[in-house]
């Protein structure tokens, strides 16, 4: 069956009602286990594009690309997993209740991981990160480590191939 | 010039050359009827419920390979055709499917009559949309006949809201159209082909497996010739029965869940399996572990996503049937099966199909038989059921006559409608339905359709006072507790030594005041003298007919594999 992994897939969609619906719904309905998915638009405003990750064995992995292509909405697919990409995703986190010191550390933090702080108040930060989903994971898992008030809110990651892949 | 829209979709069936429309009235396509009321090229078919409706035109787009178009108006007639969509989607038929929609301004507010049937049936369509823009409507139209009948076809929706087929627009019906989307596979790659070839030319123990997309594709006459300059025995899957003519000397049988100990053997013990066109449903394969474990398999299928989906294959081929057996048989060389046939041969003598006398009524069997002698040539259209798979184990079908039957979503309610379509698409061949007590009960008002637009039919009724394919699995594995699978008199139920030939004071509904009721013509047969006349009668009438048969109650359908067990595992 082969390994259960994370896997990136970069679907080119008709920018049309309902197709956004239509591929969260065979998903869903097909049992694929979908971990993030974020859409926006391309150059072309009628196409667009999402970023999707999906955990999954080899095989239900190939399934789920020829799936996505039987779709007629669907323009493209393209499996990102083993290409040399770049990949952003937005997370906000709001540490909240802390003292001076926890304060301190939120900056010391912050500077680790090349990440701003974007608002202050008395006995809370607010964190921005764009980084990649892993490290934004490993983020939060320090974050929640460290402080006991915080909210996190997450963007799903957006990925593009390098240029030497993307313009071959 | 500008025309309305619904003009332009009247325009649209013309140009696709629809000579039928399957349809039911209502608020939300009056517009659309009104413009085709005036076309006299196009007749209407009034079904009485728009589920069958969608069966019926599913029974004339399988029994004539053309496209089945269904009109029905919003909300409940919309919702009311979502199961035979699905049908239709499971099996690879052909159908547009136009629903009206309230106008746009409403769309959202809860209107009387709306309901979201794009979004409903997602994932049971080819494809599906709502028109938004009049202007994109002609192009709409054509990629609906173009997706619904092309590649691995299937039903297409397309909802169109009461302004868009009242607005004016352009009046153009385009005669192609480029879906960048959407690109099916119209050519074979040789050298996938070769290497399939190869593998299949060093068996020892060859096997054809051959369902449904081989009649999709007219690759009948190829799968013939391929199988007989190579030598391969062949099996077929339920909906592939009938692709080569049974009393071929190389035909095997059907394999699966009721198929031939003979069939599922030799798919048991083959080294390789040649498959084309099923997707290996898993009542064809039982257990995927244990399904045809000494055997590489090879699997020609026009979808890719019907590929390694269930089972892992050796040699992938991505192809339509008629194409790859086109090389194929080009390439073919005899290949040494004889000994192998032989112990297939063998297989069969040793465990035929065959049911015992029963020690009243008639036994399916003699049913099934008869009705393949007297009806030669016949279209055979099937419910869900024991005699489904009666029918799929003894009626013979010739190169003339073919099955027709609800693979892949087994649904009840199918046959009688489904039989009512084939007959209105092939009027010069004799259309026989077979169908349970159960099933009958699902959609008999369709017996108005019939009668009202001149359709005759023979629907033979396997009355067995149950729901037997159930009743079955009762009374093998749960101690024949016949729970809610009885169809007698609820005070009946429990006492399984009450008098079952007695049926008058028993059985709801007597088929034959039925029958009467509407005018066709009713025969109750009750024991084997009785089946051969009764059909000869049904032959000759020009009313359709129903024949009610008298099946003992407890007959159970042999062999069985039960789901999940290996093919191996026959119950015999
Ligand atoms: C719409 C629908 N509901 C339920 C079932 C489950 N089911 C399969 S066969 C069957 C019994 C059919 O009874 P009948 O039509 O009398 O045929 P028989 O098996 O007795 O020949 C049932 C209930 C089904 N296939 N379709
Ligand atoms: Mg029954």
């Amino acid at each position: 069956m082969g390994k259960v992994k994370k896997r990136w897939i970069a679907l080119y969609v008709e920018n049309e009602v309902g197709v956004l619906a239509k591929v969260a719904g065979l998903f869903s309905g097909k049992s694929y286990n979908l971990s993030s998915l974020t859409v926006g638009t391309t150059e072309h405003e009628d196409i667009s594009r999402m970023t999707i990750g999906v955990t999954s064995d080899d095989i239900t992995f190939e399934q789920i690309k020829k799936q996505l292509n039987t779709m007629v909405e669907v323009i493209k697919v393209v499996d990102l997993t083993d290409m040399p990409i770049h990949m952003k995703e937005v997370l906000f986190a709001k540490l909240k209740r802390i003292t001076a010191e926890e304060k301190a550390e939120a900056f010391r933090i912050a500077e680790t991981y090349g990440i701003t702080v974007i608002d202050i108040d008395r006995d809370a930060v607010l964190l921005e990160s764009t980084l990649t989903e892993r490290r934004n994971d490993e983020l939060c898992a320090l974050l929640r480590a460290t402080f006991s008030h915080i909210d996190i809110v997450r963007g799903g990651a957006v990925a593009v191939e390098g240029l030497s892949t993307s313009c071959r | 010039m500008d025309i309305a829209g619904k003009k332009l979709i009247v325009k649209a069936l013309m140009e696709e050359g629809v000579d039928k429309v399957f349809a039911y009235p209502g608020g939300m396509i009056v517009d659309i009827m009104d413009e085709l009321y005036q076309k006299a090229d196009i007749e209407l078919i009034l079904a009485r419920h728009e589920q069958a409706l969608v069966h019926e035109a599913e029974g004339y787009a399988r029994a004539t390979g053309k496209t089945g178009v269904c009109l029905v108006t919003s909300g409940p007639g919309a919702t009311n055709t979502i199961t035979a969509i699905a049908d239709a989607h499971y099996d690879s038929v052909p159908l547009v499917v136009i629903t009206g929609q309230v106008a746009q301004d409403l769309i959202g507010n809860d209107a009387f009559q709306e309901v979201d049937i794009v979004g409903m049936t997602r994932s049971i369509t080819k494809y599906g949309v709502t028109v938004r823009d009049r202007k994109s409507l002609g192009r709409i139209l054509k990629m609906a006949f173009v997706i619904a009948s092309t590649g691995k076809p299937g039903p297409v929706l397309i909802d169109i809201p009461k302004d868009i087929q009242q607005a004016a627009g352009p009046g153009e019906y385009p005669d192609q159209v480029s879906i960048r989307g959407y690109k099916p596979n119209e050519s074979v790659h040789i050298g996938q082909l070769k290497k399939a070839y190869k593998l299949l030319k060093s068996a020892k123990h060859p096997m054809i497996l051959a369902g449904g997309g081989v009649r999709i594709s007219g690759a009948e006459d190829k799968l013939l010739e391929f199988a007989h300059r190579m030598n391969i025995p062949v099996a077929t899957t339920i909906m592939g029965k009938g692709v080569i003519p049974e009393d071929d000397p190389l035909y095997v049988g059907n394999s699966g869940m009721h198929g031939r100990y003979a069939a599922n053997m030799a798919i048991m013990e083959c080294d390789v399996l040649f498959s084309i066109g099923t997707r290996f449903n898993d009542r064809i394969t039982g257990d995927l572990n244990e399904f045809a474990p000494k055997a590489r398999i090879i699997h020609v299928d026009v979808e890719t996503a019907s590929i390694s989906r269930n089972v892992v294959v050796d040699i992938p081929v991505v192809s339509d049937a008629a194409l790859a057996l086109e090389k194929l048989v080009e390439w073919a060389e005899p290949m040494k099966t004889d000994k192998w046939r032989t112990i297939i041969a063998d297989w069969e003598k040793e465990h035929p199909l065959s049911m015992k006398k029963p020690a009243y009524g008639v036994s399916p069997q003699q049913v099934c038989e008869a009705i393949s002698d007297t009806f030669s040539g016949a279209l055979f259209v099937t419910d869900v059921g024991q005699h489904q798979m009666w029918a799929t184990q003894y009626i013979k079908l010739n190169s003339d006559s073919r099955l027709i039957t609800s693979g892949g979503l087994g649904t009840m309610g199918f046959g009688f409608p489904a039989a009512i379509g084939a007959k209105i698409g092939a009027p010069e061949r004799d259309v026989v339905c077979i169908t349970g007590d159960g099933g009958m009960q699902m959609n008999m008002q369709e017996m108005a359709t019939a009668m009202c637009h001149g359709i005759k039919t023979v629907t033979c009724i396997f009355n067995n006072e149950y729901l037997g394919m159930v009743r079955q699995m009762q009374q093998m594995f749960f101690g024949k507790r016949y729970g809610i699978t009885s169809l007698r008199k609820q005070s009946t139920w429990r006492d399984t030594s009450k008098d079952v030939t007695n049926r008058e004071s028993q059985y709801v509904p007597d088929f034959m005041k039925w029958a009467d009721a509407y005018g066709a013509l009713g025969i109750r047969v009750t024991e084997e003298s009785e089946i051969l006349p009764a059909l000869t009668q049904a032959k000759a009438s020009d009313l359709p007919v129903v024949i009610e048969f008298t099946i003992p109650p407890e007959e159970v359908v042999l062999p069985m594999v039960q789901g999940g067990k290996a093919m191996s595992e026959m119950i015999l």
